[in-house]
């Protein structure tokens, strides 16, 4: 039965390369093709429910390297909690697919496109049924891959394949850290194997009493890279360059979210690390997570409100919400484990992948435009867009019923436990409503502001279908229950309430954080409608104008980092220079060459070419020969 | 006639003494002189100086000395004619007496 584990990510990986090798002239064999293989992982993603629910876990193992004291694995471990993350992913990836095809369509790389999709699939399930770090790692990085490869796609223009580099090298430099760490975990614990680590951990060595939070720190790394923190979050606006199914598929719904899996899939390593020697300033590894992500969280919503691309500002909330999840996993109770950011990973995943496909649909019907500025009106034109787009804000926003409430609410209370950062959350939530408002009301209410309206028309139901696919989930999945089965998961206690309960459960159990929350939210829908609602010019950006002017230019990061690389790279290889030259050219060889040269000329003071004198030399020589022998 | 012929035995100190001037003489002469004559005649000076010394340890150590005396001599009698030969090329190739006009090696 195990090996249904396999087929679940191993299909996608052969249509990929299938398509690779013959199918790149022929788009409807590919497309075909790669649909055909996603259907197979969903399909096989729901078999596996039934040994799952029979037997709580299952496992498989392919034997790779084994050298003394070392023993490489690829490890695959199916449980709840990669369970519900592979429905999600290989769900969610089947509605992109079938999205792809009526948005691509006419693109001449189609094919390339559609096994780099694949591709990205394969990764991605690999990577979520991962059962040691070595495995995890491998699919860390082949995710990654798929990423540059499908940002860069339209590989000819030079900004898709500026961005594509960035978003390797911002990973790159998360990885180094993350494999650190891995290096580390293996030092202490002799093995990379999850469950290994975790029976290892319910009596904590001596070195790891020493160094658990700074593996803590360094596997945070990891997330750093990919999840988008801050400082290495300024791949993912710039990700936007690729298509917009990509930006739905990879930088909103799945693999912006590996980093937060992560951290929920090893945190009994951090839950282990707040209970041993902390780091300087008694701060503990998830003390400083919580911070990153709550200032992630911050800066980003901070910058979404005065974004004009519609896809930006998707970003950038992408980036606020993961902030959200990361701050989840930071301020959970090392008792009952990160259940509220995995919740919200999983709402978010539909939401944010809905907004992504609604906007990917008002670009294809405006013809490739993206500047909220010059639409308007849209509603009556695209009216399922709006619809499904308005629920996906709702979502967002965190208005109830709909999903986003329930999930953001379970981390705003987990966050009540520090005063500044229950405060940055709930100023994060009056930002979030108030730019995404700003977003649906510029876009879909008023009137056009663009060129010519009369071919705006709705798109087909290739396009429109998965939008109402993901708007069904975005509503109701905060209801379904998935935050009882994660807090079973993660070991905390639950109490079994029927549906109309869980509606207002949130108001009985958690009233001060739900209510912050919720007024947060709705305090933003209402400021950002009386500045946007029927207006056509930002009255914002003209009654700050400097400030608005910072918030457009991102902060100046890139430009602050740009500085640092090139200063830094500047005075380092000055210094080499320096010291190349003076130090080793003329200094060490310089001294070599002139005692040479001077013990020459010494030796050349002999050769006279007077008789006598080189009678007088031999002579001498011998007398010298003579008094040390003759004693003998 | 006497019966007794009182043999007179110089203590060979002295034999040695004089033969280590005449050598110092004869290396002084050596590399001190510039006349090519006046070396090689030191250099049988030098020859001549160990020839005494040779014949005073005689008086010590047996007859071995005064045989190597012999080969010595005409060692040296050989050595002398070479060296005239070479003296007499020297004069055809520079006209001159003197070792400081063998200058050719000097750079």
């Amino acid at each position: 039965m195990e090996w249904l584990i396999l087929s679940t990510f191993i299909p996608p990986l052969i249509s990929a390369g299938l398509i690779t090798l013959f199918f790149l002239r022929k788009p409807v064999i590919a497309i075909n093709l790669a649909i055909f293989s996603v259907c197979i992982s969903v399909a096989t993603t729901s078999i596996l429910y039934i040994p799952l629910s029979k037997l709580g876990e299952l496992q498989i193992s392919l034997p790779w390297l084994e050298i003394s004291g070392f023993n490489g694995t690829f490890k695959f471990h199916l449980d709840t909690l990669s369970m519900l993350m592979m429905s999600i992913v290989s769900t969610i990836s089947l509605i992109i697919h079938v999205f792809s095809i009526g948005y691509m369509r006419g693109d001449n790389g189609i094919s390339r496109y559609f096994a780099g999709l694949n591709f990205f699939t394969f990764s991605m399930i690999g990577l979520v049924l991962s059962g040691n770090f070595i495995t995890i790692f491998i699919f860390w990085e082949l995710v990654g891959l798929s990423s540059y490869i499908l940002i860069g796609f339209w590989y000819h223009l030079p900004s898709a394949a500026d961005a594509a580099k960035k978003a390797i090298l911002a990973n790159r430099l998360g990885d180094t850290g993350f494999l650190l760490g891995i290096l580390m975990v293996w030092g202490v614990f002799g093995t990379t194997d999850f469950d290994n680590i975790q029976s290892q951990l319910v009596h904590p060595t001596a070195s790891f009493t020493k160094l658990g939070n700074i593996i803590a720190l360094l596997l945070f790394c990891g997330v750093l890279g990919k999840s988008a923190q801050f400082p290495l979050h300024v791949w993912l606006p710039d990700a936007m360059e690729g298509p917009t199914p990509v930006s739905a598929l990879i930088h909103a719904a799945t693999m912006v979210a590996a980093g937060v899996y992560l951290l929920c899939r090893v945190y009994f390593i951090f839950a282990a690390a707040a209970l041993v020697n902390p780091l300087p300033f008694g701060l503990v590894a998830l003390d400083v997570i919580a911070w990153v992500g709550a200032v992630t969280a911050l800066i980003a919503a901070l910058i979404a409100i005065q974004q004009t691309d519609i896809k930006r500002i998707l970003a950038y909330s992408t980036l606020s919400q993961l902030g959200y999840m990361v701050l989840g996993v930071g301020v959970s109770d090392p008792a009952s484990g990160p259940a509220s950011s995995m919740f919200h990973l999983i709402t978010h995943a539909f939401f944010k992948a809905l907004l992504f496909l609604g906007a990917g649909s008002v670009i294809i019907s405006l013809h490739h435009k993206q500047n909220i500025l010059e639409m308007g009106g849209l509603a009556r034109k695209l009216p399922v867009t709006f619809i499904t787009f308005f629920v996906g804000t709702l979502a967002l926003c965190g208005i109830p019923p709909f999903s986003g409430f329930y999930s953001k609410e379970m981390i705003i209370h987990a966050a009540e436990s520090n005063k500044f950062l229950f405060f940055i959350c709930v100023i994060v939530a009056f930002l979030t409503a108030f730019y995404m408002f700003r977003l649906l009301l510029l876009t879909f209410t008023g009137s056009f502001r663009g060129h010519d309206s009369t071919k705006i028309k709705e798109n087909p139901l290739v396009i429109t279908l998965p939008l109402i696919l993901l708007a069904v989930p975005s509503a109701v999945s905060g209801l379904a229950g998935i935050d009882q089965v994660l807090i079973k998961f993660f070991g905390g206690t639950i109490e079994h309430i029927n549906l109309f309960e869980k509606l207002y459960a949130p108001f009985k159990f958690a009233a001060h954080s739900s209510w912050w929350g919720l007024c947060a939210a709705v305090a933003g829908v209402i400021v950002s409608s009386f500045l946007y609602l029927g207006r056509s010019e930002d009255l914002l950006a003209l009654r700050l104008k400097s400030l608005s002017q910072l918030l457009v230019n991102r902060l100046y990061f890139d430009e602050i980092f740009g500085c640092i690389i090139r200063y830094s790279h500047e005075l380092i290889s000055r210094t080499m220079a320096w010291i190349d030259h003076w130090i080793i050219s003329e200094t060490i060889i310089g001294s070599i060459c002139g005692s040479v040269g001077i013990l020459a000329r010494l030796i050349r003071l002999l050769q006279t070419g007077s008789v006598n004198t080189y009678l007088g030399i031999a002579t001498l020589i011998i007398l010298i020969i003579l008094i040390w022998l003759l004693p003998k | 006639m006497d019966n007794q012929t009182k043999l007179i035995m110089i203590a060979p100190e002295k034999y040695i003494i004089i033969s280590t001037i005449l050598f110092c003489t004869g290396l002084a002469g050596v590399v001190g002189r510039t006349n090519i004559l006046i070396m090689l005649m030191s250099i049988e000076l030098m020859l001549n100086a160990g020839n005494l010394a040779l014949v005073a340890f005689s008086q010590i150590h047996g007859l071995d000395g005064q045989v190597l005396a012999f080969f010595v001599i005409s060692l040296a009698a050989a050595e002398v004619a070479v060296g005239l030969a070479l003296v007499t090329e020297m004069f055809k190739l520079k006209k001159s007496s003197q070792t400081d006009d063998l200058k050719e090696l000097k750079m």
